[in-house]
């Protein structure tokens, strides 16, 4: 009848995650500020004075929001279709080196906006072939994405790291020469005051991704039938929907959007590729695509809130460890990944299959037959 | 036998039960008493309240208000384990038994005898022959579940609650899954265990059933009750009116099709077209057996049976769902035996699922969407999804099939039962198509709008469609077909026109106790 409830309800269910998990954030913060004997509102304002309190704290936070959008996107749009991607680590870092591989190959001359288009193309194509993997295996023999995702992130940083160490290092470093074309300006270099902070053009890039994958996830038929075959797969099935080839172009896109990524380092702060550089930056993405609910704009919330966090730690660290903020980073995923309906809906799900095991003798209708699978 | 309502003679007696389930009000003020040793009947449409009232007496659910009584105690937010040894029991829909032990261990599985710490088999075993003997609930001991029929298992149910103790037996539809004899054998049954003193709760939505074995109806509407009755002074109409809140009309209508083919369904005919069709079943080889039959333009060819002979298969192999042994399929004059879903659907395949929340919609996706699926790639312009057609396409289904509440932008998980199947038959009745699939399509749908799904299959027969049904209701088939053909173990065993169809004639075929001599031979 009246839809008021329904629509509060799907309010709360959207915001009160992330402020339960602020709150939590905040007392424990507390308690562990205090064990180190100092003030809590010291070292909180501290924090936000280290961030968003001037002009470079706000360029480090979005440098890094631009890395954990992206692969937070990635791993948001592999769970709108139903997949879960764990790979996002090795994809960023395949991105990365797409990109730099790319930029070393073309000739020098190239124009630069040119050479930065096909550099982005290569990182997104690096990217997307570590996706796609996990997603042909996926379709065609049911190999669970879980597990090859996993498994893909040794696989690709193993080979990268023998790629770099045998063949493309620079002596006594593990990082490429510096790429000649396809670097990306400092936004420091034209306005003065972000002199210095890592932020570079490549968050206008990884906005307008942003963007378009907000409109192809909602506006367009390729985004319906994706989302539809992540909601209830037997109804895309029955509407006319390709399940597995679905599958492989979310995994492929999400590998894409993930090796974007690389970019924001690689041809935006260093200039080369360097071992390593994801740094925990993919599996961060799993905690941002679940704070920000697997929405495009949440995700960058989210990745803005996990920037903040991940450069606050530097602010305070004279005060206290910056590994509190860790700590602080592991309430916030344990916190909403307890809260969020898809980990809810899971649990719920392993828990109604196993009390539903010792089912029926016979197939009694279509959709016991069908539970199996 | 215990006159009407209540009395001292009560044995369970619910006041007042209030339940929410966050923002829906399940429960409102519900109310039943039931009589020590009579079979009882709660009614109501899908959604009214029923299974929850049982929930709570049975200690599945607490109640958020009111006092529940069995035997004289108050027994208010008790729990199963409490429930259970005060002598509820409850079978519920979906059989919670182990296929892979014996009839005898699932009856004791819980309360197994013992004998030195070890489980007395032979014990076991004797004591559900004796407690089968009594009743009247004849299993076969040793047999593995796996291998029982589905009439047989539930039996196993019932001796199931009954070796725990059961006094007081409370049923779920039970008879969802059962063809005809093995309902009046469960008839028999019930009757035999309420002779010894069981009182029986019979949750059902169908008025046959109340009429024939109860002798008490609650009758439930919108979480509240709305009416108690003695069977023996009421009416299936009346019960019907009560559940509804208006006359409904429950005749059985055979009106013909225009019949157009609609005797031989044979010869120049360019609606669905089924050769020798085999396919395979998640369990069984051949699931769908060489079935070879078609349904003439103007026709509605009803497939009665037991669920599970292969009705599933046969339809989601002719929906491009399920993979085909071997076999082909026509729409019209089109061979789309290796067609893709969309192939299909464009090909003039229209489809309403058994299984509406697997399969019918996207629960998450509003109505307007919903009313898209399948139709998405025509309503899309460059790959972008025209909102604008898929708006004016929501306002003018919601219209013309009533559907409620009427804002399209709501989640269809949100709606009735009732109005969720309008809004898969508005999608799939709304486009162009020649042949119609329509499994179980008043499945889980109140009274009031199961009349209104008829008329529009009816309707779109009259229209000149091909409409193949497949109802596990005798009932719906016998009244809306023009032809009925029944399954049994993946093969038409007999096809006869309407006129010669009846519970009587169906049944022995239904249960495989008769095979017709031409067989296929639609």
């Amino acid at each position: 009848m009246s839809m008021t409830p329904a629509r509060r309800a799907a309010l709360e269910e959207a915001l009160l995650p992330p402020i339960v998990a602020l709150a939590l954030v905040l007392v424990a913060g507390d308690v562990l500020i205090l064990t180190y004997g100092e003030a809590p509102g010291a070292v909180w304002r501290l924090m936000l004075e280290g961030t968003w309190g001037n002009a470079y704290g706000v360029g480090q936070v979005l440098y890094k929001a631009t890395t954990l959008a992206c692969t937070g996107l990635a791993v948001a749009v592999a769970l709108r279709a139903g997949l879960f991607n764990i790979g996002a680590e090795g994809q960023l870092a395949a991105g990365g080196f797409g990109a730099a591989f790319a930029g070393l190959a073309l000739p020098t001359g190239t124009p630069s906006i040119i050479g930065i288009v096909i550099c982005i193309a290569a990182a997104m194509l690096f990217g997307g072939a570590a996706g796609a993997v996990p997603g042909v295996l996926r379709a065609k023999f049911g190999a669970h994405e879980v597990i090859v995702t996993i498994m893909m992130n040794f696989i690709v940083l193993a080979l990268l790291n023998y790629v770099i160490a045998a063949k493309l290092h620079v002596p006594e470093t593990l990082h490429t020469p510096a790429i000649h074309t396809g670097s990306i300006a400092r936004i420091g270099d034209s306005i003065g005051a972000f002199h210095g902070s890592a932020v570079n053009w490549s968050v206008v890039v990884v906005s307008a991704a942003v963007a378009a994958v907000s409109w192809y996830l909602f506006r367009t038929r390729g985004g319906f039938e994706l989302r539809a075959v992540g909601l209830q797969p037997g109804a895309a099935e029955y509407g006319g929907v390709n399940v597995s080839r679905t599958w492989m172009r979310a995994l492929a896109l999400s590998g894409a959007i993930a090796g974007l990524g690389g970019v924001n380092f690689v041809l935006g702060y260093k200039g080369y590729y360097e071992d390593g550089f994801a740094g925990g930056a993919g599996f961060l993405g799993i905690a941002v695509a679940l704070v920000g609910r697997n929405h495009p704009l949440g995700v960058v919330v989210a990745a803005l809130f996990f920037a903040t966090l991940s450069q606050g730690g530097l602010a305070i660290n004279a005060m206290v460890p910056k590994q509190i903020v860790e700590v602080l980073q592991g309430l916030v995923i344990l916190a909403v990944a307890a809260s969020v309906p898809e980990v809810r809906r899971l649990v719920l799900k392993a828990a109604g299959t196993r009390r539903a095991a010792p089912v029926s003798p016979k197939p009694m209708s279509g959709s016991d037959a069908e539970a199996p699978r | 036998m215990t006159a009407s309502v209540g009395g001292p003679t009560a044995v369970v007696r619910m006041n007042g039960i209030q339940k929410y389930f966050g923002a829906v009000h399940a429960n409102r003020g519900a109310e039943i008493e039931v009589g020590a040793g009579e079979i009882h009947a709660l009614v109501g449409e899908n959604g009214a309240g029923k299974s929850t009232l049982m929930k709570i007496l049975s200690g599945m659910q607490a109640p958020d208000g009111g006092r529940v009584e069995v035997g004289g105690r108050d027994v208010t937010g008790w729990t199963t384990a409490q429930a259970i040894a005060a002598g509820v029991g409850m079978v519920h829909q979906h059989f919670m038994l182990v296929p892979t032990l014996t009839v005898a261990e699932n009856v004791v599985l819980g309360r197994e005898p013992v004998s030195v710490a070890t489980f007395d088999r032979d014990r076991a075993i004797r004591e559900v022959e004796e407690l089968s003997e009594q009743s009247g609930l004849i299993v076969p001991a040793n047999r593995l579940v796996a291998d029982l029929s589905v009439g047989e298992a539930q039996r196993v149910e019932i001796l199931k609650t009954l070796y725990r103790g059961a006094r007081i037996l409370l049923l779920d539809e039970p008879t969802a899954v059962l063809s005809p004899p093995e309902v009046t054998e469960l008839w028999a049954v019930l009757r035999r265990v309420r002779d010894t003193g069981t009182t029986i709760i019979l949750i059902t939505h169908k008025l046959d059933e109340v009429m024939a074995v109860t002798e008490c109806i609650t009758v439930m509407r919108q979480g509240a009750t709305v009416a108690r009755m003695a069977t023996r002074a009421t009416t299936p109409e009346g019960i019907a009116k009560a559940m509804v809140g208006r006359d409904v009309n429950l005749a059985v209508q055979t009106s013909a099709g225009r019949g157009n083919g609609a005797a031989d369904g044979g010869g120049g005919a360019t609606g669905l077209t089924v050769r020798n069709l085999t396919v395979r079943g998640p369990r069984i080889e051949r699931a769908v057996n060489d079935v070879t039959f078609s349904v003439a333009p103007g026709e509605i060819l009803g497939i009665a049976g037991v669920e599970g002979n292969g009705q599933t298969e046969l339809l989601e192999a002719i929906s491009g769902l399920r993979a085909i042994t071997s076999g082909s399929i026509r729409v019209g004059d089109r061979d789309i035996t290796r067609a893709s879903v969309r192939e299909r659907g464009d090909a003039g395949l229209s489809h309403i699922p058994e299984d509406r929340h697997q399969r019918g919609l996207v629960l998450e996706y509003s109505v307007a969407d919903n009313l898209i699926l399948g139709q998405q790639h025509h309503y899309s312009r460059n790959g972008a999804i025209d909102r604008a057609a898929v708006a004016t396409n929501a306002a003018k289904q919601v219209a013309a099939f009533d559907v409620r509440p009427t804002d399209a932008s709501l989640e269809v998980r949100t709606l009735s039962g009732g109005n969720q199947q309008k809004v898969v038959i508005a999608r799939e009745l709304s486009r162009d198509f020649i042949v119609l699939l329509a499994a179980q399509p008043t499945r889980g749908v109140d009274v009031g709008a199961i009349e209104f799904i008829h008329d529009t299959l009816r309707k779109a027969r009259d229209a000149g469609k091909a409409i193949l049904l497949v109802s596990a209701e005798l009932r719906e088939v016998l009244s809306l077909a023009d032809r009925v053909a029944v399954m049994y173990g993946g093969r038409f065993v007999a096809v006869m026109p309407r006129a010669d169809a009846s519970e009587e004639v169906l049944g022995p075929y239904m249960t495989g106790a008769r095979k017709a001599d031409t067989e296929s031979a639609a």
